[in-house]
């Protein structure tokens, strides 16, 4: 399936030939590169080097006459702000539980798939549903269509479950408000598990199935070939779902702006710059928080991007 | 019937394996049924989007669910402007626009950037790859500022092609990362070949390059689509009435006053259903794409 790289394809050409036309052997391999590496500095790299010397200066646009520099006053109100804490925090519990649990959901779900039975295209089809609702439709569903208190669907299936016991108390829970972060979760968590689905059932299904036949022909019990034989080769698709799925929910912005607006302490880290910039208008206090969230980032990504070279590893070489 | 009688050893052997297949088709069964049942709970919420667009919004915001209520079109009336005069078109239009017109860009540019990064590659090019994919951790809000006072003071804000821009470097990391893991499959040494014998460049195109390619060009146009499409950040900041896209259209929804339900979920309906028509057409692009190309 990989192609081992040809030994030459990383070497200069041969000594023999000029270093000017060498020098422009290099240049020609690269032309086809440079529009696009332009493009993404030009367009990522240099907006940030503004955010960097924004988080300097002491900016709102409602006072635009007190403009000027202000050394590290908005780091130090950022460090010293519990909001900003609690942003932060709310990020990696917000992050680890949807990945950790979408994950595992997405597990079962593979594994549930990779048998035959009958409809399994039908099924797999209903599964991936969520991945394809677009995220803020889906979050409008999820707080107005399932979780309202008076009319979702959450509350109107308690009322009909109680009132079949002839029951008409049934328990009516503002889920929003009464498990705010575990609400977004759960939107977050129905969109993202088909996304884990669908790579692990790729995985599964990428498995040499003769070592299995063989090991079944041996006596080994189904528990011991999901452990020694399909977990290993399984463990490179897990952590390939499990950093990718890091990388967009930490940046989920779509959830928590429609579901709770960032209140009852839902408020993750894009969503918190995104309000100190566009109804607070306080431009170096955003900027400064933007610098924190690419410090922080940039922590998760070195680890994150060794993880990935040793996934990679097979076709880097 | 004398002749089939099995030795007792034998006998016993089949009807233990008989059983044992008995006990394994049952649980397979007991399986299908539960992939079913799991199937049918992810399915639900969006089965009720449907249902409830197709409400009344008296029958729609009622508890407990009026599940047989008379179905109306009533909704999607409303999603058309038939009582506010506001028309969805021009938001979709412009999501149109930036998501094509993105994808038409990334592809013209992640697919040269692939070629110098596997069939010809430069020096050190897992440090480039390294590069793309780093700057999609970042997360997007750290820039959001900088480009809106740029924007603001060139007199781009509002402006269609302010998110194109932004969308094609949203996704050409991803794009790159596809298009390089698919070119790495095109046969080298039959190029080679193939050049040795003098085939021309559009036979090698055509014949070669093109049947391992194509697949990861509809993989990586899919996604980047879909992503564009979805986008609502950069959208809500840097639009307004008239570059707004559907994403940014569906949120101004929520400030409607009185019973809404209904014409909520059809206007969420109705603006994911290109992303609903696109991933359900292609399932395994799907993965291929999410997979930065990892998944094949």
């Amino acid at each position: 399936m990989r192609r081992p790289h040809a030994p030459h394809a990383t070497t200069a050409k041969p000594s023999t030939s000029p270093p000017a036309r060498r020098r422009r052997g290099a240049w020609a391999r690269r032309a086809p590169l440079l529009p696009a590496l332009l493009f993404m500095i030009v367009v990522t790299q240099l907006p940030f080097v503004g955010t960097l010397v924004i988080s300097f200066m002491r900016w709102n646009a409602l006072d635009p006459n007190d403009r000027g520099w202000a050394g590290f006053q908005n780091y130090k109100a950022e460090f010293t702000d519990p909001q900003l804490r609690h942003s932060l925090t709310t990020t990696v519990t917000l992050t680890a539980t949807v990945v950790l649990v979408s994950l595992l959901l997405g597990l079962g779900l593979a594994l549930l798939l990779d048998r035959k039975f009958i409809g399994r295209g039908a099924v797999r089809t209903m599964l991936i549903t969520p991945f394809l609702v677009v995220p803020v439709a889906s979050a409008l569903l999820w707080k107005h269509a399932l979780y309202n208190a008076t009319y979702g669907l959450f509350n109107g299936t308690l009322t009909w479950l109680w009132s079949l016991f002839g029951s008409d108390s049934a328990p009516q829970p503002d889920w929003l408000s009464v498990a705010p972060l575990m609400s977004v979760e759960a939107s977050l968590i129905w969109q993202w598990t088909p996304f884990m689905m669908l790579i692990l059932l790729a995985g599964l299904q990428s498995r040499p199935t003769d070592i299995i036949e063989a090991a079944r022909v041996d006596g080994a019990g189904s528990w011991h070939i999901f452990r020694y034989l399909t977990f290993p080769h399984l463990r490179r698709y897990l952590e390939l779902a499990a950093l990718l799925g890091t990388i967009y929910v930490v940046q989920n912005f779509d959830a928590v702006f429609t579901l709770t607006s960032g209140g009852l302490g839902t408020a993750n880290l894009p969503y918190t710059v995104y309000t100190t910039f566009y109804q607070a208008h306080d431009y170096g206090q955003a900027s400064a928080e933007g610098v924190i969230v690419v410090a922080l980032s940039i922590i998760v990504a070195t680890f994150a991007l060794r993880t990935v070279s040793s996934l990679f590893k097979e076709e880097i070489r | 019937m004398a002749v089939t009688v099995p030795t007792a050893s034998r006998f016993h052997g089949t009807s233990a394996a008989r059983a044992a297949g008995k006990r394994t088709r049952r649980n397979s069964t007991l399986l299908g049924l539960l992939a079913w049942l799991c199937g049918i709970v992810f399915f639900l919420p969006f089965a009720w989007m449907v249902l409830t667009s197709l409400h009344s919004e008296q029958d729609a915001a009622t508890n407990p669910p009026s599940l047989g209520a008379a179905l109306t079109l009533d909704g999607y009336r409303e999603f058309f402007g038939s009582g506010t005069g506001v028309s969805p078109w021009p938001p979709l239009e412009n999501s149109l626009t930036a998501s094509l017109t993105s994808t038409l860009l990334v592809l013209l540019l992640a697919i040269p950037a692939a070629y110098a990064l596997s069939i010809k590659p430069v020096r050190k090019w897992t440090d480039v790859m390294f590069f793309f994919l780093s700057t999609k951790m970042l997360p997007a809000v750290a820039g959001l500022l900088p480009v809106y006072l740029i924007a603001k003071n060139i007199g781009m804000l509002d402006n269609i092609w302010l998110l194109v821009l932004l969308y094609t470097s949203m996704n050409l990391p991803i794009a790159v990362w596809m298009m390089r893991s698919f070119l790495a499959d095109v046969p080298v040494a039959i190029l080679e070949a193939a050049a040795i014998d003098g085939a021309g460049l559009p036979t090698v195109l055509v014949r070669i390059v093109a049947p391992v390619v194509a697949p990861g060009i509809a993989a990586t146009a899919l996604i980047s689509f879909i992503f564009s499409w979805n986008e609502l950040l950069f959208a809500r900041v840097l639009t307004g009435v008239v570059a707004g896209t559907a994403p940014v259209f569906l949120t101004s929804f929520v400030t409607s006053q009185g019973l809404f339900l209904a014409k909520v979920c059809a206007a969420a309906v109705c603006i994911s259903l290109p992303v609903l028509a696109a991933g359900f057409a292609a399932q395994d692009k799907l993965v291929q794409g999410l997979s930065l190309g990892a998944v094949k």
